[in-house]
């Protein structure tokens, strides 16, 4: 038990750290609204309309996409740390397991998910 | 020695499975040939195989087979095998041998039928399942042959479906049964989980050491064996089905739900005597349900005026007899007249079969009358039974009536009460019976001109038929001439082995029961005053219905409240439908209106109402229902996991 | 630690790497080739290998991988069931997509990977092989429940199954991960030989954990109260779906909660309360409720939580013989659930069908053969002898009263006698009937023959000749290895 009693000693820790800050900045910080400063900040591009809109549900199949590969990656970086103590049947595997992957790209391919009509 | 037991059941499945494949493709006379053929050729197996039982020395006559191993060996075994021993020789012969007669007599009466093909297919199922229920060796396939019986019963009840009517009865005959499938089930697992097994051989040896005389383990078994009983058997309070099953084609009311399914109650009781023996509750329970049935059955066949509904009673009101006689512990006097009852039960509906043939579909019997000599050959033979079943001396019901209430007046379990019972009902039997035939064959015909010019003789083919079951009806009773009359009984002999609870299981030919205290002289005086009782009661019938046709209008207006209590079959149907059936499908609307309605549509649109005005972008009901889902699963599991903690 | 030789073995493996591969291999093609025809067959020859090097593997108990899969009797059984399900599903499934205008290869493929994902669930001992199995089996299930994506209720029917059935899932991760607190391993095995010790220590975590992990797989097999889904999704699903829905991923829910519960948890005895619970709220909201459908759909719907209740009596009666008479019953259930399935199918092919029980009014009329299968099939699953249905229930039943449940077999018994009910009105619409406007016939095509011929010889060959079916359901108890 003893040793879940950090875990909640930092748990705590945590939250009041937030918590206090948040506080202290509302006590010192100087309140200026204005017109441009209230605007949804877009990396400095001029906004455009509510960012309360519906997007095209073709993002969601990119995103989907996208999600796929990046996990990907979470597999071959320890694959490559270790390439050289795994050998040969650990390069077999991942390269199976990309292609895989790859059936599914044609896949998505072959369907026309990739063009943008 | 290899007796092929197996060939008695396999044929009618034979005739079942190449009618049924074929149906549509034969022509009518071979379809009726495979049928009757596969019927009569397992008949005549059954009369060899029982010739061959004879044979066998009398404490040694069982035969039994197995075909194969049905559940193997673990934590139960049962074998798909055949018994053929005394009780069910004789039940195979009288099933197989009406089933044949009324197959051949059905080729007449069904011959206009569109459904021709699928009756006779039909018909073969019933005998298969029929002849294995009888010829099982345990109960589960006892069980099995049940089920098959009850399906065939239902499909032929229904067998006229576009009558609504007709598939409203046969529903009703379904699901009343299912109830007695219940108790029946129910006390097999009973059975099952006390001895370990479902055999006849295991349970019955092992009954004794296993339960308790008059224990509440076997005295609960028992009764709810007795309540499947009471559902084939058409016994209170499961009867309400039979007077509707007359809904079906006459043939098979006489086949079905006369000459054999129905007694398949008496038969379970019979064989499970062993372990019967061991509940004197249940067996009290039994005999006072019997005769209560036959009385009320009696007294309702009275005021009926279809011709088939007063058969219909009066078969109730019979088969009340049997379960008095199994209530008393006489289980061969039971199967006695189950024997003789089949014969001329069947006789009067094949002879009811004939009339209502030749009345051009007319059942009420205040249409009939003088028939007699238009129809001479059914007249003849429907009178033999008719004094046959009145119990009339030397006719076979006069043999197994008078045993049955002689053993009901003598026997350990009965009682004078019994006794007197049972004679008021015989003597109620034969006059609404005399009163049947006195309606349709004798006075004036009533009939309109159009249907008397039509009036004709049944074919040969059904009318030959009726004179072979007029034979049985007279001698079928001399197998069982009791002692006091110079017999010696010998059917009860021949089933005494098989009845092992009456006698410990030690074979004796010493017969326990056999007028224990009472003497010779007791039993014929008895015998004799019933029978004048009886003459009494046929001649009153006579008084009324042809001599002095008013007085029974008279009687009948001054005691208009009896008339319409026993017209309307004492409102059971109505009294069941008012306090059981309503309140159930109350119960289950209001059941299903809690959880479907109120729950999931109630919580779900309240919700979802909330939910519909923040977020009107989705459909505001299912985002309702998902959640109520979910909250029922988080529910369950908070509320399992809660238990534990709180324990 | 060499990882190569010791624990990597592909031939255990082998069926589910058939399966898999011909499902890719029919997704790819599927988007060159136009012939479905094809791409159906290709299915049917993946599985049917993968159905015949699952077989090789019966008798032969092996283990892999560090123990992650198993290959035991259970395990073949079970596979063998999931595989002869998506069988029959194809070939039944074929006249329904080509009517409904749905007819894409991607059915298939998904077909295939859920049943890979059910073959994972029965094989291993492992917990987060079983929940990797779980999701596997899932995700195309959601998707296939989707697939009329013109229809809207077979949309919602998608999108429910999907909601419900991750939320569902988080239970199982998360009684998953108290296990492991608890005891420190995933392994149902290493539970089971500590369970004592493991009980002494953190009662509390394990329990929760047993019990959550519970509530995950009630879920799958549709026990009440965790079985609300069911209707809508068995309704708005493609009827071949949901005959696919209702064996398949019930009999791996199954598979698992046997595993787990009567294996794993065996030390338990506080679940036998549980079971004993949900067994009788399952079969007497399942049947009570089954009574007032109209919708075939949705009374099959109701219907199959009750078969889930009549399963979880012998979950209740425990020990070798209720695994035994469970395993057998999931057998039999196949079969005729799948047959009944089949018919609904072919019926629900026509154009304008609605699935309503009033539209199989006049079958026996213009098509008797299909209308006496019905029957079969119906009686079958109202535990009628000599059908497979009858020798299951009997089964259970038995196994239950054997082991002191007598009031709990009264309920089942009456229960069962409810269920007649429902099912014979199936019967007499099909049989007496007065159909409003002339019975529009329905097309028939070999698959459809062949689905059916199997559904029905196996629905009387388990209930007239048990004996050698039993056999082999006795032989698939665990525990072995």
């Amino acid at each position: 038990m003893a040793s879940y009693a950090a875990v909640l000693i930092f748990l705590l820790l945590g939250i009041g750290l937030v918590l206090v800050t948040f506080f202290t900045a509302r006590l010192i910080r100087p309140s200026n609204p204005y017109k441009e400063k209230n605007q949804t900040y877009e990396c400095g591009e001029r906004p455009f309309g509510d960012s309360w809109v519906q997007f095209n549900n073709r993002f969601y199949i990119f995103a989907l996409l996208f999600v796929i590969f990046d996990v990907e990656v979470v597999f071959l970086f320890p694959w490559a740390v270790a390439f050289n103590q795994l050998g040969l049947f650990a390069l077999i595997e991942m390269v199976i397991f990309i292609v895989i992957l790859v059936f599914g790209l044609v896949y998505a391919w072959k369907k026309g998910v990739l063009k943008w009509v | 020695m290899n007796h092929s037991l197996y060939l008695i059941i396999l044929l009618p499945l034979l005739g079942f499975l190449l009618n049924g494949l074929l149906l549509g493709r034969l022509k009518k006379g071979f379809v009726s040939f495979i049928a009757c053929a596969s019927v009569g050729l397992s008949f005549v197996w059954g009369v060899k195989v029982f010739f061959e039982l004879l044979a066998m020395p009398e404490g040694a006559r069982a035969i039994q087979e197995t075909l194969f191993t049905w559940i193997p060996a673990g934590q139960f075994q049962v074998d798909f095998s055949l018994l053929f021993d005394p009780l069910s020789s004789v039940m195979v012969l009288v099933v197989a041998g009406v089933s044949f007669i009324i197959h051949i007599y059905s080729i007449g009466y069904m011959h206009d039928d569109p459904g021709f093909g699928r009756y006779f297919t039909y018909l073969n199922l019933f005998v298969f399942a029929m002849l294995t229920l009888v010829l099982a060796d345990n109960y589960l396939l006892m069980f099995v042959g049940w089920e098959g019986v009850g399906l065939c019963s239902y499909l032929l009840i229904g067998f006229w479906f576009e009558k609504k009517s007709a598939s409203d009865a046969g529903k009703k005959a379904f699901i009343v049964n299912r109830i007695g499938d219940f108790g029946f089930l129910i006390g097999l697992f009973i059975i099952f989980w006390q001895v370990g097994s479902l055999n006849y051989a295991d349970v019955f040896a092992r009954a004794p050491e296993v339960f308790a005389v008059g224990g509440g383990v076997i005295t609960a078994a028992t009764l709810l064996l007795f309540l499947g009983a009471t559902g084939k058997s058409a016994q209170i309070p499961l009867f309400v089905w039979l007077p509707d099953a007359m809904e079906g084609p006459t043939p098979v009311s006489a086949l079905i739900h006369a000459a054999t399914m129905v007694t398949a109650g008496v038969y379970m009781i019979a064989r499970s005597n062993v372990l019967f023996m061991m509940a004197p509750t249940t067996l009290a329970v039994v005999a006072i349900v019997g005769l209560a049935t036959a009385l009320m059955a009696a007294t309702i066949a009275l005021a009926q005026n279809d011709i088939k509904r007063v058969l219909a009673y009066s078969t109730i009101s019979q088969l009340g007899y049997m379960f008095a006689a199994c209530g008393v512990a006489a289980f061969a006097a039971g199967i006695f007249h189950l024997m003789t009852h089949a014969f001329f039960k069947a006789l009067l509906f094949l002879g009811s079969g004939s009339v209502i043939h030749a009345m051009a579909g007319q059942q009420d019997m205040r249409y009939m009358g003088g028939l007699k000599k238009q129809q001479p050959a059914t007249f003849v033979t429907f009178f033999i039974a008719t004094l046959a079943i009145a119990g009339i001396p030397g006719f076979s019901g006069f043999f197994s009536k008078d045993e049955i209430l002689w053993k009901s007046f003598s026997s350990d379990f009965g009682s004078p009460i019994l006794w007197a019972v049972g004679l008021f009902t015989a003597i109620l039997t034969a006059f609404y019976m005399f009163r049947l035939v006195y309606l349709t064959f004798y006075g004036e015909g009533r009939m309109d001109n159009h249907t008397k010019a039509h009036l004709h003789e049944s074919p040969k083919v059904m009318t030959v038929p009726l004179m072979v079951l007029a034979v049985l009806s007279v001698i079928g009773g001399y197998v069982g001439i009791p002692h006091v009359l110079g017999g010696s009984n010998r059917f009860e002999q021949f089933l005494h082995p098989v009845m092992t609870g009456l006698h410990g299981g030690a074979d004796t030919s010493e017969h326990v029961l056999t007028s224990a205290g009472h003497s010779a002289g007791t039993e014929l005086t008895l015998m004799i005053g019933s029978v004048v009782l009886i003459l009494i009661a046929i001649y009153m019938a006579y008084y009324l219905y042809l001599k002095n046709i008013d007085l029974a209008g008279r009687i009948r207006n001054n005691l208009s409240g009896v008339h319409a209590l026993l017209h309307g079959k004492y409102f059971v149907d109505e009294i069941y439908g008012a306090l059981i059936i309503r309140p159930l499908i109350n119960g289950s609307l209001f059941l299903w209106k809690i959880i479907d309605v109120f729950v999931i549509d109630g919580i779900a649109n309240g919700l979802a109402s909330i939910v519909g005005d923040i977020s009107t972008g989705v459909r505001p009901v299912q985002t309702g229902t998902m959640r109520t889902y979910a909250t029922m699963i988080l529910a369950g599991a908070v509320v399992l996991i809660g238990y534990f903690i709180i324990r | 630690m060499d990882i190569r030789s010791a624990a990597i073995d592909l031939g255990l493996i082998s069926p589910e790497i058939i399966i898999l591969a011909s499902a890719m291999v029919v997704l790819l093609l599927g988007t060159v080739l136009k012939s479905r025809g094809l791409m159906a067959f290709l299915s049917l020859l993946g599985l049917v290998v993968g159905l015949v090097l699952v077989l090789q593997q019966w008798s032969q108990p092996q283990s892999g991988y560090y123990g992650m899969v198993l290959k035991d009797n259970f395990s073949v059984f079970f596979s063998v069931v999931f595989i002869m399900t998506a069988i029959i599903t194809l070939l039944m499934a074929r006249d329904y997509l080509i009517a409904k205008h749905i007819d894409r290869h991607e059915f298939y493929t998904l077909l295939m990977f859920s049943t890979v994902g059910m073959m994972l669930m029965a094989g291993s001992t492992d917990l987060v092989v079983i929940f990797l199995g779980l999701e596997i089996m899932s995700v195309p299930l959601y998707v296939m429940a989707g697939m009329n994506k013109i229809d809207p209720k077979s949309n919602e029917s998608g999108i429910k199954y999907f909601m419900i059935g991750a939320f569902a899932s988080s239970f199982l991760v998360f009684g998953i991960a108290l296990l492991y607190g608890a005891s420190g391993t995933t392994d149902l095995r290493r539970i089971m030989a500590d369970f004592s010790f493991l009980k002494m220590q953190s009662e509390l975590l394990l329990y929760s954990g047993a019990l959550l992990v519970m509530t995950g797989f009630a879920f799958k097999v549709a026990a009440v109260p965790f079985h609300m889904w069911v209707p809508d999704v068995y309704e708005g699903a493609p009827t071949p779906v949901t005959g696919f829905f209702s064996v398949g991923p019930k009999a791996a829910g199954f598979a698992a909660l046997l595993r787990i519960c009567v294996y794993g948890f065996s030390g338990m005895a506080e679940l036998t309360a549980v079971f004993w619970l949900l067994a009788v709220l399952t079969m007497v909201v399942g049947n009570v409720l089954a009574i007032f459908q109209n919708n075939i759909k949705r009374m099959l719907a109701y219907s199959s939580i009750a078969h889930a209740g009549y399963i979880l009596v012998a979950l209740t009666a425990g020990g070798e013989g209720a695994v035994s008479s469970a395993v057998y019953y999931l057998l039999a259930y196949m079969f005729f659930n799948l047959g009944g399935f089949t018919i609904v199918t072919i019926i629900d092919s026509r154009t304008g069908s609605n699935s309503q029980i009033d539209e199989i009014k006049g079958l026996a009329g213009r098509h008797p053969y299909l209308a006496s299968l019905l029957a079969l099939f119906m009686f079958a699953l109202a535990g009628f002898p000599p059908t497979a249905g009858f020798m299951g229930k009997f089964y259970i039943f038995s196994e239950a009263v054997r082991n002191g449940f007598v009031w709990l077999t009264v309920i089942a018994v009456m229960n069962s006698l409810v269920s007649v009910f429902y099912y014979l009105r199936v019967v007499v619409a099909a049989f007496f009937g007065k159909p409003d406007q002339e019975f529009s016939p329905v097309s028939f095509s070999p698959a459809l023959f062949i689905a059916l011929l199997v559904t029905a010889v196996g629905t009387l060959a388990l209930g007239c000749f048990p004996g050698y079916w039993l056999e082999l359901s006795q032989m698939s108890m665990f525990p072995i290895i």
